[in-house]
């Protein structure tokens, strides 16, 4: 479903991705680790096509297209989420108009009909459930004066009525409080789908004890230094990042 | 040659003119032939030439036949309540709509209040007494050539209870005319009324428009007072609102200006007893190579005031926007509150905004606070919709809808509310 071949980036002058290479297949769910600064954000962000970095090598297919040759919303419609790290406010447009505006300008995409209100509301419905939310927050702007708890289930929302194949969390578990991280996992688990994959970006195990990965990648310095299966993210639970830095810049020194 | 020399003298009104409408209107055309137009030499048009209008050749608009359909697209409907329509200047009783009021309560073309003696013996009062000739030669050209306009007048403790659609049609065919419609609102103390100013026109000639209202707000009155300028895009608009409040009275005024080449507005209220409150917010839309001017003048002369400002503008193409937002606040005026914000959204690169704040305060114990900004839309914002699947031109059309549309909201006025953010949306494509 995804394939990422050598891929680098560049924030300004500052080179961040140095070199990832990485294959999602569908119905997987792949967890990206690393220290702060390692680059796992900075990859999810290329991936949806963020404007403030610019790739500088390597490929990436999705679903058989080259994806960095789309623009953001191209993207999307062609399936990527991202779950933002920090989900921006929009000041003045309520959550209902611009979800509704979102499927279906992807329906559009896929040369399927429009959705009127009337029946966006009687799929919104079921969706909510999925965030344990009421309709209220339909009304409310988006994002707008939200709580970080908030934000983040808003975007699983967003998930949830898009439906993407591919899904891309940001440390969505960061700033989440019990209750809300057990919603977000919840939410996360439910929309999982066999032709779909997830990939989780997290500092922290604590997410994966919910949502639980295939496949572990630790992020270290721009690339991927190690990779294992779900009994890595408890090695780094335990051990923390720094033996694997330590060889990471060991490896580049060789 | 100025206009006023050139112009010809429009008949007396009514028949026989009051000789101090005589002798007021022959002083301001004293004073305007004296100062002439304005130019950008002036601090306060300095941004805003009007040389296109110094430099033209008018003659007084003549009265013009329009079927109801003609302005259909104008009017409120089932939500309108008063509606006095004047076509190039000139009252049309078939396309007005003059349901019966409370007892007391007038609204009239002006020609026909100055018939009533006591209506007349108001207008001698307070005609002038507001907008002052010495402050802007417009003014001073409108009070000489004003021939017509609306009187709206509302006594004691009474709420007109309808909304007045104040509506001012430029017929097609009127390039190189000009009208002065000339507005006297009087609320008496406790009274209520809304007002909306509609300015239109139906073709994009080159006609010239120069309204001025005044409105005396009585102790514990509210004006809500609102003004939309729709003129056709080769007109040139120039107008004056000027507002004082007594003790406790409320003015909630909105302007709002898409249409004409050349427009300008200049509002000014004056606090004249404690307690008042004035709320001037407004919305612009600019593009092509539109100008379009604001003045406003908060005058807290008076202690324990609130007066809140928000204008906001969209820009595109070569569009030209122009703020000036003076708040000024007397010895007297303690505990003034004041606050005023000009935001301003430009989506092109040819677009030009000069916004400037100017805060006067002469009292120490005050809270007065004002903030202008121009910006483009935040790409964070575009590419969190575009993230979702919305493509950047709508995106950035709901995005600058929002902007704008934040400031609508505070339009009390529901059918007024509903025809801007129309216009909004039309105007966005």
């Amino acid at each position: 479903m995804l394939e990422i071949k050598n891929l680098t980036a560049k924030a300004g002058d500052k080179e961040i991705l140095t070199g990832i290479s990485l294959t999602v297949k569908a119905g997987e769910v792949h967890a990206i680790m690393g220290p702060n600064g390692s680059g796992k954000s900075t990859l999810a962000q290329v991936l949806a096509g963020h404007p403030s970095y610019e790739v500088t090598g390597g490929s990436v297919t999705f679903l058989g297209q080259d994806l960095l040759a789309l623009e953001p919303e191209k993207r999307a419609q062609a399936g990527v989420f991202l779950a933002f790290q920090y989900p921006v406010e929009i000041a003045g447009v309520t959550n209902a108009y611009f979800l509704r505006a979102a499927f279906n300008e992807q329906r559009k995409a896929r040369g399927e009909e429009e959705v009127d209100p009337i029946d966006f509301i009687d799929l919104l419905e079921e969706k909510l459930k999925i965030v344990e939310w009421g309709p209220e927050i339909m009304q409310r702007a988006v994002n707008f004066g939200f709580s970080g708890g908030e934000k983040k289930r808003n975007e699983i929302l967003q998930m949830a009525v898009l439906s993407p194949k591919l899904a891309i969390l940001d440390e969505t578990d960061s700033g989440l409080d019990i209750d809300a991280l057990r919603i977000v996992a919840n939410g996360v688990n439910k929309l999982q789908r066999p032709d779909a994959a997830t990939i989780v970006v997290t500092h922290y195990q604590r997410l994966l004890d919910h949502v639980v990965p295939d496949f572990v990648h630790v992020l270290a310095g721009g690339r991927i230094v190690k990779s294992g299966g779900k009994e890595l993210a408890l090695e780094l639970e335990a051990r923390g990042y720094e033996w694997l830095e330590d060889s990471a810049i060991a490896g580049a020194r060789a | 040659m100025t206009l006023a020399t050139r112009e010809r003298l429009p008949a007396p009104l009514p028949d026989a003119a009051p000789t101090w409408l005589a002798s007021r209107r022959a002083a301001a055309l004293q004073h305007f032939t004296e100062v002439g137009f304005p130019n950008t030499r002036q601090e306060a048009w300095r941004f805003t030439d009007i040389s296109p209008i110094a430099n033209a050749a008018f003659t007084p608009a003549s009265a013009a036949t329009l079927t109801p359909g003609a302005i259909a697209p104008y009017v409120f409907g089932s939500d309108e309540g008063v509606r006095l329509v004047f076509v190039n200047g000139h009252y049309d009783a078939a396309l007005s709509l003059t349901p019966t009021l409370p007892a007391g309560v007038a609204v009239l073309p002006l020609s026909a209040a100055l018939a009533d003696p006591a209506h007349a013996k108001r207008i001698e009062k307070h005609l002038g007494a507001l907008a002052d000739i010495t402050t802007d030669p417009f003014i001073a050209l409108n009070t000489s050539y004003a021939t017509e306009g609306a009187y709206l007048f509302v006594p004691n403790g009474i709420d007109l209870g309808s909304n007045v659609h104040l509506l001012f049609v430029t017929a097609r065919g009127a390039a190189g005319t000009v009208a002065h419609p000339r507005n006297l609102i009087i609320l008496e103390d406790g009274a209520r009324a809304e007002v909306v100013e509609q300015f239109v026109g139906l073709d994009d000639g080159a006609y010239f428009v120069n309204p001025v209202t005044e409105s005396v707000v009585g102790a514990n009155a509210e004006l809500v007072h609102y003004k939309v300028q729709r003129e056709g895009l080769g007109a040139w608009h120039v107008g004056a609102l000027a507002a004082r409040q007594a003790r406790d009275a409320r003015y909630y005024g909105f302007s709002a200006a898409i249409g004409s080449a050349i427009g300008r507005t200049d509002i000014r209220t004056v606090f004249a007893g404690p307690g008042g409150e004035a709320v001037l917010n407004g919305l612009y839309l600019v593009r092509g190579d539109q100008l379009i001017d604001h003045h406003t003048r908060i005058e807290h002369r008076e202690p324990n005031c609130a007066s809140r400002e928000l204008y906001k503008g969209v820009l595109d193409g070569r569009g030209h926007a122009v703020f000036n937002g003076q708040v000024y606040v007397t010895p007297e005026a303690q505990k003034t509150d004041g606050k005023q914000t000009n935001r301003n959204l430009v989506l092109s690169n040819g677009a030009r905004v000069d916004t400037k704040p100017e805060l006067e305060i002469f009292a120490d114990d005050v809270k007065c606070t004002h903030g202008a900004t121009v910006g483009r839309l935040e790409k964070m914002s575009l590419f969190y919709l575009e993230s979702r699947g919305i493509g950047p031109t709508l995106a950035t059309r709901m995005l600058t809808y929002a902007f704008a549309a934040e400031v609508l909201s505070s339009l009390s006025i529901p059918p007024v509310r509903t025809q801007l953010e129309a216009l909004l949306g039309e105007w966005l494509g």
